[in-house]
């Protein structure tokens, strides 16, 4: 029996260094001679700039340069990119006006960024920013999701017109139309999913260090991907090239979605710390993370599902309008598209899907990935539409879930929207939910909260995800500028010890010790000898970095595939250590023996005899280090059954929320205890949504949530403690196994929050966030 | 946002209507003014000092004076940049009635924030706009009823 091996809740390796203050962080990272950045921003959401002054802050005290989108430009350091493409209904790939990193005569949002000021000490860099004169003049700002596009609107980009990025049909519209046409019922809604800003804990930061010697910059960054950074800064903005910039991303904390992309402030650091020949730090401050960090959801969507007389779906259609901000960040385009309509099947049979999707441009910070990404946005649609639908027919929303189901026996399932799930038992999660959430038993527990003034209501949702994005040869297709597999290498030490490098990143989900469960299951190893390396590309190979739950379903089976080589080639030395034949040797917790004899040897004296090939196979090479790469055949799909049970005042609009269960596939389990955390964070996010947050920008483009005042991020006192279950199947295209687990909780609480305040209040919809003053207004209205 | 308030003066119409185009008062009226100095017709420069929430910044307003309609009111409309701390924007019409020997000043006030007072202060601006207009219309009816020469 392997110790610490799969399946032991092994406590997290990585913790002793956060709890102790050992992190090391992009803000911790400290430079000889190091100089500060601070960006003049945009006051305005929309504007010309008719002229930049910068000859009063540059003769400022401490100030060593003011640069602008003049001397980006001419230095050819280029526009920030979008790394997929979405072809629009008129056959044309999506609209992507430039996006300097320093403006170009025009700001487009508020907190774009207009100069950059570098000084000796950030105070001195703040002073001076304030002396840079900018002339702008004011236009009208675009901030409404749903009227971006109107004739009357503010026309933002001249490529883009009617502010529109694409419009983006997909499915059988007719065959739709059809079977709506012919249906028993039709329900409907019509929903808004709120803006959200991630709130990572560490905000973005990027510290750049030139070594005019050898030509090469170290860019330390918060970032969820290195190389993919170092790739798109060599490759798109002429940073410098590939082999001359390396890319450290240290310790991050938390990134949710948020550090996946690259940003205006990582390109300007890393150029000027060259062009001035002095290291440059910058820190973003809360309110600039408020202002300029990629943001999240923001649809605005319309659906219909066709019934018949047993209250199975169907058909169904969805029209959704989707805001992606001021300019494209780096994925914008493909989350309210691929990932978001390829979604819209759930965990059901409904053989009919038609999804419109118009992404607009507004006067607003990008909106890129978040936490779920497309997911959370479909599974919230889909989930909310259920309980509409069961109401509609009268049904309780379980069992009309249980009628349309995907069976069992269905899978490999393939849904009317491109993904083929592997694997999946969604009757058993919901029956384990009902179970662990006591269903039969809430009527008597809704009597007894009347009997106090109190309402309760419970909701349930059902919800799949597909995560670990892949294979590549789709994803191409799909037109993403990317393969989508990852790597690893697994490297003996003479001494034994190993040493793993992979391509996926950890910012908070426990890599270090997951990925060493891993290794000590499958090479016998100890666990404290296996240390786990990422987060810098003069280490690692190159890797696709960690986002869409990807690093264990991927990045995980690299590693597996990496071990493997190790015991095929240590069979070979020990044959010839132990005298034996190589197909005589088996290898089994660490020791390589020969079957039928008492003859073995550890795993560590075959690294040793690796290394030291005193006597050793003719022709073998030495050493003992082995790197593989992974290209899944299939995304991965979790799935799960989430019920929440919550208690409304009717006076007040409070909602608390009594009791959460939630029981999720996420196939077989490396180390238990991270999952359940992933679950928690996972949920507390969802719940963040569907309660607390919202970004509000108001219609002259001003950001009006910008700070922890305006903004309520959930607290511990907004969740009850969760019942946490599990309902594993194996899915046949992942080799360990496994599933991804990061973002389910946020894929599937919202829209079980929903379901249960409007359970509660007996209405048909209340928008995100339900605070208590937009249920009160709700439950006025309902009396 | 957008308010209605008003000053009963112990002044004459005439009187309160030269005071509201004597620079000095109006300087003096303003609370946090450093400088008020005409740069054209009924323009004028105002450098201003201010607080709202959190944030402190130094103003430069460009103030104007339009619908004029003498005696009986203006609208005053300023406009200012406050470096980092964003731009405000604002508006009173004053309408001055007669009654009696004294006169009715009503004041509609309107205001508007960007940038980081907008960020951090947008909460704020409703309290900040009605107390710098009472203020400023509290102090414009004080110096007018203690300098008995205006």
């Amino acid at each position: 029996m392997i110790e610490n091996g799969i399946g032991a809740s092994v406590r997290r390796k990585e913790d002793i260094r956060f709890l102790t203050g050992k992190g090391n962080y992009t803000d911790d990272v400290n430079v000889v001679g190091q100089t500060y950045a601070y960006f003049v921003r945009s006051p305005h959401a929309h504007a010309t700039i008719n002229s930049i002054d910068t000859s009063v802050a540059s003769s400022s005290d401490g100030v060593i340069a003011v640069f602008t989108g003049d001397d980006l430009a001419a230095d050819g350091i280029g526009p920030l990119i979008c790394g997929v493409n979405v072809t629009g209904d008129d056959g044309e790939p999506h609209k992507a006006p430039a996006h300097p990193a320093l403006a170009q005569g025009k700001v487009n949002y508020v907190g774009d960024h207009v100069a950059v000021v570098i000084a000796e000490t950030l105070d001195q860099a703040k002073d001076a920013a304030e002396k840079v004169e900018v002339d702008y003049g004011i236009l009208a700002a675009v901030t409404d999701t749903a009227t971006a596009s109107d004739d009357a609107q503010q026309q933002i980009h001249a490529e883009a017109p009617n502010n529109i990025c694409y419009n983006w049909p997909f499915g059988e519209k007719e065959a739709v139309n059809d079977a709506f046409s012919s249906a028993h019922k039709i329900a409907s809604l019509e929903l808004v999913n709120n803006r959200m800003v991630t709130n990572p804990m560490e905000p973005r930061a990027a510290v750049g260090d030139f070594n005019s010697g050898t030509e090469e910059i170290t860019l330390h960054l918060t970032t969820q991907n290195p190389h993919v950074h170092r790739l798109v800064l060599s490759a798109f903005n002429q940073l410098a090239p590939e082999h001359k910039l390396r890319v450290v991303g240290p310790d991050v904390g938390g990134g949710f979605g948020v550090k996946i992309f690259v940003y205006a402030e990582e390109l300007v650091v890393g150029w000027a710390c060259r062009k001035i020949n002095r290291p440059v730090k910058w820190t973003s401050d809360r309110t600039e993370a408020f202002m300029a960090d990629a943001h999240g959801r923001d649809h605005v969507a319309f659906a219909e599902m066709a019934l018949d007389e047993q209250g199975k779906f169907l058909a169904m259609r969805v029209k959704t309008t989707a805001n992606l901000g001021a300019y494209l960040s780096t994925f914008a385009t493909m989350v309210p598209s691929y990932l978001y309509a390829f979604l819209l099947a759930g965990q059901y049979s409904t053989p009919l899907i038609y999804s419109e999707v118009k992404a607009v441009f507004t006067n607003t910070a990008p909106v890129d990935a978040a936490r779920g990404a497309g997911r959370p946005e479909a599974t919230y649609l889909l989930e909310r539409l259920v309980d509409v639908c069961a109401e509609e027919m009268n049904l309780d929303p379980a069992e009309i879930r249980r009628r349309n189901f995907i069976p069992v026996e269905a899978f490999p399932y393939q849904t009317p929207v491109v993904q083929c799930y592997d694997s999946g038992d969604y009757p058993a999660a919901l029956d384990k939910a009902l179970n662990l959430a006591d269903y039969e038993g809430f009527s008597a527990r809704a009597e007894e909260a009347k009997s106090r003034g109190k309402r309760r209501g419970i909701g349930l949702s059902s919800y799949v995800e597909a995560c670990g994005i892949a294979p590549s040869a789709a994803v191409g297709q799909l037109g993403a500028g990317v393969g989508l597999w990852e790597s690893a290498q697994v490297r003996f030490n003479p001494t034994g010890n190993v040493q793993v490098f992979t391509g996926t990143h950890s910012h908070g989900q426990g890599h270090e010790t997951t990925f060493a469960q891993l290794v000590t299951e499958q090479l016998g190893v100890p666990l404290e000898n296996i240390e786990i390396i990422h987060g810098d590309t003069a280490k690692t190979q190159f890797g696709m970095g960690t986002y869409g739950s990807r690093s264990l379903a991927v990045g995980g089976v690299a590693i597996a595939k990496a071990c493997e080589k190790l015991i095929e080639k240590g069979k070979k030395i020990a044959a010839h250590a132990l005298e034996a034949a190589e197909g005589d040797i088996e290898f089994a917790e660490g020791n390589f023996s020969v079957t039928g004899t008492d003859k073995s040897m550890n795993i560590a004296e075959v690294a040793f005899n690796a290394y030291v090939p005193h006597s050793y196979p003719e022709g073998l090479e030495p050493g003992f280090d082995e790197n593989a790469f992974f290209d899944p055949l299939n995304f991965s799909f979790p799935a799960g059954t989430h019920v929440c049970e919550v208690e409304v005042d009717p006076d007040t609009g409070v909602v608390e929320i009594i009791k959460y269960s939630a029981v999720d596939d996420f196939g077989r389990l490396i180390n238990p205890m991270i999952v359940e955390g992933q679950v928690h964070g996972g949920i507390v996010h969802g719940v963040g949504q569907a309660l607390l947050e919202g970004c509000q920008y108001d219609s002259d483009g001003q950001l009006v949530t910008a700070s922890y005042m305006d903004y309520a991020m959930p607290r511990a006192d907004n969740v009850p403690s969760f019942d946490v279950d599990y309902a594993p199947t194996n899915p046949p295209d992942n080799p360990l196994g496994v599933k991804g687990c990061g973002e389910a909780g946020a894929i599937g609480a919202p829209p079980a929050v929903i379901n249960a305040i409007t359970n509660a209040l007996g209405i048909k919809h209340i928008d995100m966030p339900a605070t208590p003053e937009n249920v009160w207004r709700a439950a006025q209205a309902a009396s | 946002m957008e308010m209605i308030s008003e000053q009963r003066i112990a002044a004459t119409r005439e009187k309160v209507w030269a005071a509201l185009n004597n620079t000095e008062i109006l300087k003096q009226s303003m609370p946090g003014c450093e400088s008020f100095e005409a740069v054209g017709d009924n323009i004028f420069e105002a450098r201003i000092t201010t607080k709202v929430g959190p944030v402190k910044a130094k103003f430069k307003f460009k103030v104007e004076l339009a619908d004029i309609k003498a005696p009986h009111g203006y609208t005053i409309k300023g406009e200012g940049q406050g470096g980092v701390a964003g731009f405000a924007k604002g508006s009173a019409k004053v309408d001055l009635t007669e009654d009696g020997i004294e006169t009715i000043l009503v004041y509609n006030v309107q205001a508007s924030v960007g940038g980081k007072l907008a960020q951090l202060g947008a909460r704020l601006i409703d309290g900040t706009a009605k107390k710098m207009s009472d203020e400023f219309f509290g102090n414009f009816n004080e110096l007018l009823s203690s300098e008995g020469s205006f």
